[in-house]
């Protein structure tokens, strides 16, 4: 039992840090079931309490703590942060073997203890299997992972998120001390400026640099904030890091405090995400008991603290002046900027904010230099970039690529391709503020520059991959309807642009658009991307103007043929009755909320179209496949 | 180079930056008007109309009015991008405004209405909003119409920040979002004072002032009613600037000529009642000063400033001069002497007054200033309204013969002109106090006490002691000098507190625009009408003389105080409930009131309260004692508590109610005589 007590300097680290990796290396055998939100949902705990109640059956002694030499027949049973792989969850990973387990049920409790634990064989029905039916056994053979490059989730999936030893097993805190006991202030920052980070909350904006300006400005009070209020809809980069590896955020703001002359810094987390708070609020308990935060750091003159600041449901919180508006109490809308926050920010004082995954990248950068940050990505934004990969692909979760790898990599590589054998349409990145790409990007690499020059942005990191049967017009009022009900309300373009975008949306998707409504629609995108107070309203028109551009032919279909093309918006359906493969059952007419159904017994039936709603229940009810749209 | 200095390019023109803060201001001084809703140089920046939208090099599309300047900026003001922002802000904004600009009040007169014009909007093709929220007219001075905000935050940020309340605040999110009192309720259900203030800067008709100009018509062509006018000093100030005649006193005497035309009986100046009432505070103060008490003495003649503290300052309400306002002391004196001098009956005198100032309507209504069911001063009309109705007589004002206000309370000294400046009530007491044996002291000895800024101070030596005042314009100010005086930071003996920017010139009634420019040339011509009288000194003033003479006998005098005192009550917590609090031993019944708020009816108030009516009645003078069950004496603490007239007794529980009532109470009965009603 390795127990921390205050560590009063950087040589005590090490020698934790050596301890912890020895008794790790044990070669005692260690359950990992992913507890990440996506698997909890889908029953992980269920399966953990399935493995708890088997072991404890088999009378094999369970530990929740780091085992020693001397415990060789225990099993350390424990959650990990999400591995990524949304896709095939529950995971349930067996080490020392570092077995890959996918759609574990609680079920199967009995078959893992027996196989993989007591007689070290995978279970096969268990092990990924791709779409040739080949088999893999342990994570890094997978393909899903085989492109992917971990820096700042390298340790989600295999440190326990709730033990701080763990992490400073993996090098956690060394490049904290490094930074307070061997550089100055300035030499941080200049190690973050070379390393050429950006912003990974969307922004893109040099990391160093925000920082050098920020610490520049004379006073005696300065805050780090961390923008922890992912919004976007289908987003789970930040929460999954918050959740699988909380210290390395802690670690990453603190080095930041250091860097500027802060000694105070906020977590704004949105109030939606209960375990990523609960992990913080641990984290920091334990790094504060550790003296790895609060007063005097491992022993030396610099102090920093972290707070915890809950969202309440506003997605316009993520726009740094609102959200420090909502610190301070007030109500949250933004301000205009000049003053950035760098000069007058919280209280009115210099701070820095950033995000969840800019800082979680820091502590490796202090580490390892910014020559090897570099070695990943493109040169003009280096390093890694974490996705959440969703919609019509095969394989969706969590990726990290390097900069720069291509769009087609990611669907078709990582992604396993368009599920269902669908046709590949376009790919929605950076959620309701983004952009889409079409087949004629493909090749383009994803990286800030590239992006932005082709009317799309990298965002938070929101990947959503649409087959032929997505409508692009109905994506766009979809994310225009998030827009607008999240709008603060404060200037005029974007309070009433977005309401009137999403009734013309509205309009358009339910047949009753017209020529006019298009180039209005345009107009007023273009004045709300212009006018806007802040980044919320200026880039609320990103999806309608990026499906305008690329899918105009859509728009008019839905407008002048009265026809959705790819046969998803209601109101363009119809329903019919094949009268070839109906034999009269009368099934459906008994369905049918509103008696739109006629026909006689044994004799095809008849939809009228007039009366029919589209709900979709005659046609879930048939068992001729006779129903068609 | 100084952040301040240099130049910019404004549409390929250089600019000099000339230290103004924002690009907004540089662009406007070089003769280009850019439109705002949102702007206003004494609030903070806020951003949110976007009208102020132009290009700049290098940094793309920002609001202008939030960007500072700086040396080398080029820009451009109108590109396709901004032109297109503009237009579709006004379209956007027209599309969810309810009514029609011909019944508006503020029509002709309306910020959107103007840029609408001046942007050429032909069409609005987005659907009206079908639903119509009740325009809220509930209370004396002020009008809210939320059909017509277009959310630019201007009444929001001039109540909290220049009146330091809040009364407004948005409520809502994004389409839903709306500018409203606390919980949706009305103006007069929350802390508003009526200043006006955000009436005054509302660029649309959502805040306007409640009319009283039909009122007024209806009693003008009541063939049994006489009607009288009293004209505030600031007023003038105000239509000689509307109408641009040279002089105040000149502008006045127009407006005369107009009020007779329309139908007035009788014209009267309040400057005659700020001189009375200049008389009147000055020996209380002196009186205070002699005796050291109740001291910092605070004016009272702005009824924003006494619901204000009424509200928020109970304690200081003592401190509070007794003086009713110029207003009120005239509405009192007219009532009770003109019906006489001009041989009507009480019921046939409509007494109404002329001011800058919305909140003196809800003055006007208080239920203290209403004798035997007569109001002293029957309506108020704004300058406001009164321009309108001088239009609506067709009169061009600039053309009429001048003319004289009646006598006798036609009659007035510089000293009471000047109550309509930031200063000037200290300075009129102030010359009244020094003025010797020697005569009075030269006008410019009382410099220090003029100006439009927030907060003044000077010292004045009166006899043998050196007397310290403060002088206070915005109810922000007064808040933070109030809390300086209450932590002991600073001391002063007496202090002028007026709600309104720079005063009663800047008064929430005035005409728009109310901005600093305006309000400064008002200040001069005030000052101007002062220096040409002859007195200056209000004690001097032949007809206050007479007035004392005849009826009032002497300055605070008993009947002084009855005609033209009051008294003041806690407005605190609890809207609608009162608990009085009087000093004067009157005719009437010794209040005793009993706190049943929550702590002290925990400790047995409500037990308390039986107790002593009952032993009030055993002892035979229940008619002679009042009982009151009343929340929060505010004195916790010690509770429960029992109030007896003006003072609180606490810690009378139930079982020390009768020791109470023998020792406190009835002695308190007996020595105020009052005939029993049996």
């Amino acid at each position: 039992m390795i127990d921390i007590r205050t560590i009063s300097s950087p040589t005590e680290l090490e020698d934790i840090k050596k301890q912890v990796q020895a008794a790790l290396k044990s070669g005692c055998t260690r359950i990992l079931v992913c507890g990440g939100t996506g698997c909890m949902a889908n029953g992980a705990a269920d399966v953990f309490a399935a493995l708890h109640a088997e072991l404890e059956k088999r009378n094999i002694p369970i530990r929740i703590d780091i085992l020693e030499e001397s415990e060789k027949d225990a099993v350390r049973l424990g959650y990990s942060g999400c591995p990524g792989f949304c896709q095939v969850g529950p995971i349930v990973r067996v080490f020392p073997a570092d077995f890959f387990l996918t759609r574990v049920k609680p079920e199967d409790a009995p078959e893992i203890v027996e196989e993989t634990i007591l007689n070290g064989r995978p279970v096969e029905r268990l092990l990924f299997k791709d779409a040739s039916g080949k088999v893999y056994t342990t994570r890094d053979e997978i393909p899903f992972y085989a492109d992917q490059v971990n820096v700042v989730l390298a340790e989600c999936g295999i440190i326990e998120p709730g033990d701080i030893r763990e992490y400073i097993a993996y090098d956690g805190y060394r490049a904290l001390a490094e930074a307070v006991f061997g550089l100055s202030p300035e030499a941080v920052i200049t190690e973050v400026t070379e390393s050429g980070l950006r912003g990974r909350g969307g922004g893109g904006f040099p990391t160093g640099r925000k920082w050098a300006l920020t610490q520049k400005v004379q006073s005696s009070k300065k805050y780090i904030i961390c923008n922890a209020d992912e919004g976007d809809p289908g987003a789970f980069m930040d929460e999954s890091i918050m959740e699988g590896n909380p210290h390395a955020l802690l670690e990453g703001m603190t080095i930041a405090g250091y860097a500027i002359g802060a000694d105070e810094g906020y977590i704004y987390v949105r109030a939606e995400y209960p375990l990523a708070i609960q992990r913080l609020r641990a984290a920091i308990s334990q790094a504060r008991a550790a003296g790895l935060l609060g007063q005097r750091i491992l022993g030396s003159a610099f102090s920093f603290d972290i707070h915890i600041k809950e969202g309440a449901g506003a997605f316009v919180c993520g726009e740094e002046t609102a959200l420090i508006s909502s610190i301070e109490g007030q109500r949250g809308m933004p301000r205009p900027k000049p003053p950035f926050p760098a000069q007058e920010g919280l209280w009115g004082k210099p701070t820095v904010v950033n995000n969840v995954e800019t800082f979680a990248n820091v502590p490796k950068i202090i580490l390892n230099g910014a020559d090897w940050f570099r070695r990943f990505g493109v040169d003009k934004s280096p390093g890694t970039k974490v996705f959440a990969l969703t919609g019509a692909v095969n394989n969706t979760g969590l990726i990290e690529v390097p900069m720069g790898t291509t769009l087609g990599d990611v669907v078709f590589k990582i992604g396993g391709g368009i599920r269902g054998g669908k046709k590949f349409k376009a790919v929605q990145i950076g959620g309701p503020s983004g952009g889409c790409l079409t087949t004629e990007h493909l090749d383009l690499p994803l990286d800030y520059d590239s992006l932005k020059a082709a009317g799309a942005m990298v965002g938070s990191g929101g990947l959503v991959v649409m087959d032929e049967s997505n409508c692009m017009v109905e994506i766009a009022r979809f994310f225009m309807q998030f827009t607008q009900k999240e709008s603060c309300g404060k200037c005029v373009l974007c309070r009433e642009g977005t309401k009137r975008m999403l009734e013309i949306l509205e309009k358009i998707t339910t047949g009753q658009g017209t020529l006019e409504d298009i180039n209005l629609l345009e107009e007023l995108a273009l004045a709300v991307r212009d006018g806007s107070l802040c980044g919320l309203g200026k880039t609320a028109p990103n999806p309608v103007l990026s499906t305008l551009r690329y899918f105009r032919d859509e728009y008019l279909a839905h407008v002048v043929d009265h026809v959705c093309p790819a046969g998803a918006c209601q109101a363009f359906q119809t329903y019919r009755i094949n009268p070839d493969k109906c034999i009269g059952c009368g099934l459906c007419l008994r369905k049918c909320p509103v008696n739109a159904i006629t026909g006689e017994k044994k004799k095809p039936h008849v939809i009228d179209a007039s009366v029919c709603i589209k709900c979709g229940a005659c046609r879930e009810a048939c068992r001729f496949d006779a129903v068609e749209v | 180079m100084n952040k301040n200095e240099g130049f910019v390019i404004v549409d390929g023109v250089k600019t000099p930056i000339d230290g103004k803060k924002n690009l907004l201001e540089v662009i406007r001084a070089s003769g280009v008007d850019l439109p705002t809703f949102c702007y206003n140089s004494e609030l903070s920046v806020y951003g949110a109309c976007r009208m102020c939208v132009v290009e700049i090099e290098g940094r793309g599309i920002q609001g202008a009015c939030s960007t500072p300047p700086e040396d080398g900026m080029v820009i451009h003001t109108n590109t396709p991008s901004t032109l297109r922002v503009r237009r579709m802000a006004l379209e956007l904004l027209l599309a969810n405004h309810h009514g029609d600009c011909q019944t508006c009040d503020k029509n002709m007169r309306c910020k959107l209405q103007d840029l609408a014009r001046r942007f050429g909007i032909k069409n609005v093709r987005f659907q009206q909003p079908k639903q119509h929220v009740p325009i809220e007219d509930s209370n004396p001075s002020i009008v809210r119409d939320p059909n017509k905000c277009i959310l630019c935050g201007d009444c929001v940020r001039m109540c909290k920040e220049i009146q330091g309340i809040g009364v407004l605040d948005f409520a809502g999110r994004g389409s839903d979002a709306r500018v409203t009192p606390a919980f949706g309720k009305e103006l007069r259900q929350v802390e508003c004072i009526y200043c006006g203030q955000c009436a005054s800067v509302c660029p649309t008709g959502a805040l306007t002032i409640k009319s009283s100009i039909d009122v007024v018509w209806n009693a003008i062509h009541d063939p049994k009613k006489v009607v009288v006018a009293q004209v505030a000093p600031a007023v003038r100030s105000a239509v000689a600037l509307e109408y641009g005649i040279q002089g105040g006193e000149q502008a006045l005497g127009k407006v005369v000529a107009a009020l007779r035309r329309i139908g007035f009986d009788k014209v009267y100046d309040t400057s005659f009642a700020a001189d009375l009432t200049t008389v009147e505070e000055a020996t209380e103060f002196l009186t205070r000063l002699e005796r050291g008490e109740k001291l910092p003495q605070f004016t009272s003649c702005c009824p924003a400033w006494v619901k204000f503290a009424e509200q928020f300052y109970p304690n200081y309400l003592s401190n509070l001069s007794s003086c009713k306002s110029p207003q009120q002391m005239f509405g009192s004196l007219a009532k009770k002497f003109l019906p006489e001098r001009l041989g009507i009956s009480r019921e046939d005198l409509f007494v109404v007054s002329i001011m800058p100032c919305t909140a003196k309507k809800f003055e006007a209504q208080r239920p203290e200033f209403t004798v035997e069911g007569i109001p002293d001063v029957d309506a108020v009309l704004t300058t406001q309204e009164l321009i309108m109705m001088i239009d609506q007589a067709g009169l061009k004002v600039a053309e009429l013969p001048t003319d004289s206000m009646d006598l006798p309370f036609g009659f007035k000294t510089g000293a009471g002109i000047i109550f309509g400046a930031s200063g000037g009530v200290a300075e009129a007491v102030l010359r009244m106090a020094t003025a010797g044996d020697n005569g009075s002291k030269q006008l410019t000895e009382f410099q220090e006490v003029r100006g439009l800024q927030g907060i003044k101070e000077a010292s004045v030596t009166i006899g043998d002691r050196e007397v310290k005042l403060a002088v206070v314009n915005g109810l922000a100010n007064a808040r933070q000098l109030l809390e300086k005086l209450r932590s002991g930071e600073v001391y002063y003996d007496i202090v002028e507190i007026m709600a309104c920017r720079g005063g009663c010139i800047g008064g929430g009634g005035q005409p728009i625009p109310n901005d600093m420019e305006t309000r400064e040339k008002r200040k001069e011509i005030i000052y101007d009408c002062d220096a040409i009288q002859s007195i200056h000194n209000a004690a001097e003033n032949p007809y206050v003389k007479e007035t004392y003479a005849k009826i009032l006998q002497k300055p605070n005098s008993s009947i002084a105080h009855k005609l033209l005192h009051t008294d003041y009550r806690s407005r605190r917590r609890i809207a609608g409930e009162t608990v009085r609090l009087t000093d004067a031993k009157s005719d009437v019944k010794t209040p005793v009131s009993v706190c049943i708020g929550t702590n002290c009816y925990l400790r047995g108030s409500y037990d308390t309260l039986k107790k002593l009516t009952e032993l009030a009645r055993d002892a035979g003078v229940a008619d002679k004692l009042e009982f009151k069950a009343t929340f929060c004496l505010e004195n916790c603490r010690k509770s429960p508590n029992v109030q007896v007239g003006s003072t609180i007794f606490g810690g009378i529980t139930p079982d020390k109610a009768e020791e109470f009532f023998n020792e406190t109470i009835r002695p308190i009965v007996e020595s105020n005589p009052v005939e029993s009603k049996e």
